[in-house]
């Protein structure tokens, strides 16, 4: 049977991850996005090497100060230095990120790939379920859950979290349903695999890119709605530096010390483009035919 | 005693609810397969000829337990498939495998195509975790791809590397009864010469019992023993290769082998009959199936439904002109 072996070149095969991390590299808007993202975990693994003072600590004597050397986003009313704040703060806007995605991606994909893959009555359950979540507007369902749980950094991320899943749910659900009339599937089928095999095995793993791209979506429209939530006082409350948090107070001073409002303004500002940015580079790199 | 056959499909029928309407209501059924009776011993190659839509592939996929019968039973090695529990359904699996018409869309995009014939053993749990690996390299040498190709993802290879991966997959299960639904209909001609000598090679080594559907009525004759001719999701014709393609006695079969381009000049300017239309699956005429395009058809035919019935022993037909004196099908509600 030698004359039937089409000969392939000899070429060594990157794995698909190496192939995608290199598209990424190549791809501008993922690196700005990448080094936006890395910026953050940088500053909030080691923020107490970067912040000059302790983001807590009161310096009645020292408030309001402009930008200078000794403190280069100035000080807020109370005298606490903005630098160092906001430094610390971004560990709670990755924590926000983390756990808010967690929450709307884990059981968003679970209830989509259950409602795609099950019979037709459980996916009516979860979709009327989804439907009823949907009808009512996100802000709102966010302040239901919150005056439900009262507020706090964690309630807020979790009522966040839980208004995000609806998106992720539909989402896994129209993958699903294009995914299980796959042939492959059908391979994976003849073979033994056991349904939960297959919607596991298969199924999910080839619903992945579309998850992939909208949670870099998903996840900074999430920071952004529990910062909003900490501005409203119903979130992380004072005096953790939560950027969202720190401009409640800073509002009062909006003309007469600008930058106690500019620097977690412009700290989200940068935070949600960078993941916004990397967003649309993950979807560049994952969406033609990963 | 003779041992019983691998596959026996006994009574077989699917149908289809046709939907339609104002309100989507069932308004009528398609029976893609109805009524079908077939044996397949151990090391017997029967090809299942037809137009596409006939039911062939229906029929293939009801074999490997892909499709629920409406009616009917499917036996294999003597057991019922569709009255197994979940786990020995997934053992008898192990002996029914299928061969995709499309190679392209039958691997996992996301598994190397060694690792997607692995899952096979994964699956069935054979052999020791430990020599899985060595026996993928085995099966990828016997199908005449090397075992570096198994790093392979399937966007990678050809339609016909695919399809002897595809092979592959299928018969490192040791499978008594292997479904191959149109397994070249996909692959470039000089292609499918090689894939058909490898299917044929494999068929004898394991002494399978080879479902072979297709069309294409040249490949049928190159790899089957026996031969079933389908129309509209009945067997209207069964006899051994030799009788049928010698010797066909229901007209659709006759159209069929006429309509094979023909090599020799003197049959050149031999018209082909012409079949005409195809009818309406849901509304198939009453008797005789084929009767609306059936240059032959008489007043019986309209009134009785002709059973496949032995015109000549070991060659069956489902036609009033060939068997006048053969049972007819009752009419079913």
């Amino acid at each position: 049977m030698t004359d039937a072996l089409v000969d392939l070149p000899d070429l060594r095969v990157e794995p698909r991850w190496r192939r995608l991390i290199g598209r990424l590299l190549a791809d501008r808007s993922a690196v700005l996005g990448g080094a936006i993202l890395l910026l953050l975990l940088v500053c909030a693994v080691a923020a107490p090497l970067i912040a000059p003072y302790d983001p807590l600590a009161i310096a009645p004597m020292a408030r309001l100060r402009p930008p200078s050397p000794q403190h280069w986003f100035g000080t807020d009313e109370v005298g606490r230095d903005l630098f160092s704040r906001i430094v610390y703060g971004t560990r709670y806007f990755l924590l926000i990120c983390a756990v808010a995605a967690s929450i709307s991606a884990s059981i968003g994909t679970l209830l989509g790939l259950l409602a795609g893959a099950g019979s037709a009555l459980v996916d009516g359950v979860i979709m009327r379920l989804i439907d009823v979540l949907l009808a009512f507007p996100y802000i709102l369902m966010v302040l239901v859950v919150v005056a439900i749980l009262g507020p706090s950094l964690w309630t807020g991320m979790a009522a966040v979290g839980i208004a995000g899943i609806p998106g992720y749910a539909r989402l896994i659900r129209s993958a699903v349903l294009g995914v299980k009339r796959e042939d492959y599937v059908d391979g994976a089928r003849v073979l033994g695999a056991s349904e939960t095999e297959i919607l596991f095995g298969t199924v999910l793993p080839n619903v992945l890119s579309p998850l992939i791209v909208y949670l870099s979506y998903a996840t900074p429209l999430a920071a952004l709605l529990a910062s909003a939530l900490s501005f409203a006082g119903l979130g992380a409350q004072p005096p953790i530096p939560e950027w969202g948090a720190m401009l409640v107070n800073a509002r009062t001073y909006l003309f007469s010390a600008w930058w106690a409002v500019t620097a977690p303004g412009a700290a989200l500002f940068v935070a949600i483009f960078g993941l916004n940015v990397l967003g649309n580079g993950l979807r560049d790199v994952l969406d033609p035919q990963g | 005693m003779k041992p019983p056959p691998v596959l026996a499909v006994e009574g077989l029928s699917v149908r289809y609810p046709v939907r339609g309407g104002l309100f989507g209501g069932v308004t009528g059924h398609v029976a893609a397969v109805d009524g079908v009776d077939l044996a397949i011993a151990r090391g017997e190659a029967l090809g299942l000829v037809g137009e596409s839509g006939c039911g062939k592939s229906t029929l293939g996929r009801t074999a490997v337990a892909l499709q629920r019968p409406t009616s009917g039973r499917v036996m294999l090695r003597g057991q019922d498939l569709f009255a197994l529990g979940p786990r020995d359904l997934k053992h008898q699996r192990r002996h029914a495998q299928l061969v995709f018409q499309n190679p392209k869309t039958c691997f996992d995009p996301r598994r190397t195509v060694g690792g997607s014939v692995r899952m096979a053993l994964d699956t069935q749990d054979l052999l020791d975790p430990g020599d899985r690996e060595p026996a993928v390299a085995d099966i990828f040498a016997r199908v005449g791809l090397r075992p570096e190709h198994r790093s392979r993802y399937p966007h990678e290879l050809s339609g016909g590397q695919l399809q002897r991966i595809g092979i592959a997959r299928a018969l490192i299960l040791r499978p008594e009864l292997l479904v191959c639904d149109e397994p070249v209909s996909a692959l470039d001609v000089s292609v499918q010469a090689q894939v058909l000598n490898l299917m044929k090679e494999l068929q004898a080594e394991f002494r399978l019992a080879l479902l072979f559907i297709s069309h294409n009525l040249a490949v049928v004759e190159y790899v089957a023993d026996r031969v079933a001719v389908m129309y509209y999701g009945r067997i209207v014709e069964l006899a051994s290769r030799a009788a049928l393609f010698a010797g066909p006695r229901h007209p659709y079969t006759r159209a069929l082998l006429a309509a094979v381009p023909s090599m020799d000049p003197a049959r050149r300017d031999e018209a082909a009959p012409h079949l005409g239309e195809p009818p309406d699956p849901a509304r198939l005429p009453s008797g005789c199936r084929f009767r609306s395009r059936c240059h032959i058809a008489f007043a019986r035919c309209a009134a009785d439904d002709p059973a496949l019935a032995e015109a000549n022993p070991g060659h069956a037909v489902a036609c009033w002109a060939a068997v006048p004196d053969g049972p007819s099908v009752p009419a079913s509600a």
